[in-house]
């Protein structure tokens, strides 16, 4: 009776302690369904929406340690859309994301910053296309419940990853600047 | 004294609009149905906009030229002209003008509409933001869209008919209605 007891509390113990590890590796996840990376291009001064539809990232990431975090991010660069189907057949072509080549853009973060106030500087390189270029990303963390959502704003030149080549490289047509907004619901992040 | 062929004449101001939008009005046509059938490219990108440009400052004139038919008489058609026309063309006269006027407005806004509702808000030369009136919406897009071209259509059916009985005054008749609207000359 004594030694099942003990064993019970031991193996309870030995449970909650890997429950608790794995709390601030891998149990941070991202719920697809309220969140949404969008941005938006200028034609001919026109800011055109888009978006993805499809993203996945994985996250270990401890508001209270987040030089420590680790963010890794892909977009299904096929998913792109901007809600007419006639932009929407040409992207995925070779002038612009050449998806068949290249099917998603990557994210991984090198450096994670806490700035104060939810405020954090996310540094990392960025790949689109095959092109690698460093990325600074700002996110605010705001939690509701059990739920932590990260959101931001940052631009990126799309030349720069050559998205949109040839007679789509005019800037006077499509301006180089496309901003990309973001808003990443999260479950499993420590209390800010 | 004003002179008889004088009084019978347009207004300069009102010559110019009429030349000028009459001008823009056949471009901005044959430009609409030359750039829909476009494939997805930059020339095309580029005729949309100027199309939506000019059209935008086709309906600013058009109010401008309005106001300033309401404020001012048009000579009366002169007689040579009325007497031997039969009733039902003094109607027809008169309501293929009213309808053309609601067309220089119907045509343009309704195009203003199906650029908002598919989500391509007009940014006027490039620079200036214009307001939606209607949402970004494909639904609505796609009710509005047959009716931008319908309505253009129409606007160019009554042009022909418009420039068919002026012609035919002028060089059937032979009663010099177009000196009425003819440039330069007083």
């Amino acid at each position: 009776m004594t030694f099942f007891t003990t064993t019970a509390r031991a193996t309870a113990l030995a449970l909650l302690t890997t429950l608790g590890a794995s709390a601030a590796q891998a149990d941070q996840k991202l719920l697809p369904a309220q969140s949404e990376i969008a941005f938006v291009s200028k034609q001919m001064g026109v800011p055109v929406e888009g978006r993805f539809r499809k993203f996945d990232a994985q996250i270990a990431f401890d508001p209270a340690k987040p030089q420590t975090g680790k963010i890794a991010f892909s977009i299904d660069i096929a998913s792109i859309t901007l809600g007419s189907p006639e932009p929407d057949a040409e992207l995925p072509k070779a002038p612009w994301f050449n998806t068949a080549k290249f099917p998603q853009a990557t994210f991984h973060s090198a450096s994670i910053k806490g700035l104060g106030g939810g405020k954090f500087e996310v540094v990392g390189k960025l790949t689109i296309k095959g092109n690698i270029l460093d990325a600074v990303i700002p996110v605010t963390l705001v939690q509701t419940g059990t739920t932590t959502t990260a959101s931001g704003t940052f631009t990126i030149k799309r030349l720069a990853y050559k998205i949109g080549e040839n007679e789509w490289a005019d800037t006077s047509m499509v301006a180089d600047a496309v901003q990309v907004k973001f808003k990443l619901a999260l479950s499993g992040v420590g209390k800010l | 004294m004003i002179t008889d062929s004088a009084s019978r004449r347009y207004h300069g101001f009102a010559i110019a609009m009429h030349w000028i939008l009459a001008i823009a009005l056949v471009i901005l046509f044959i430009l609409g149905h030359y750039m829909a059938d476009l494939p997805f490219s930059p020339q095309r990108l580029k005729l949309y906009n100027w199309h939506k440009w000019a059209g935008v400052t086709m309906l600013l004139l058009s109010a401008v030229r309005l106001a300033w038919r309401l404020t001012h008489r048009p000579p009366g058609l002169p007689q040579a002209v009325t007497l031997p026309m039969p009733g039902w063309q003094k109607q027809a006269y008169k309501a293929t003008h009213v309808v053309m006027y609601a067309l220089f407005f119907i045509v343009p806004l309704v195009g203003w509409a199906y650029s908002s509702a598919a989500g391509f808000p007009i940014v006027l030369f490039g620079v200036l933001p214009l307001p939606d009136f209607v949402s970004a919406s494909k639904p609505l897009a796609e009710l509005i869209k047959p009716w931008h071209e319908l309505s253009a259509n129409t606007l160019a059916a009554l042009v022909v008919l418009h420039v068919a009985a002026a012609v035919k005054h002028h060089f059937i008749d032979k009663d010099g209605l177009l000196d009425r609207m003819r440039p330069g000359r007083t």
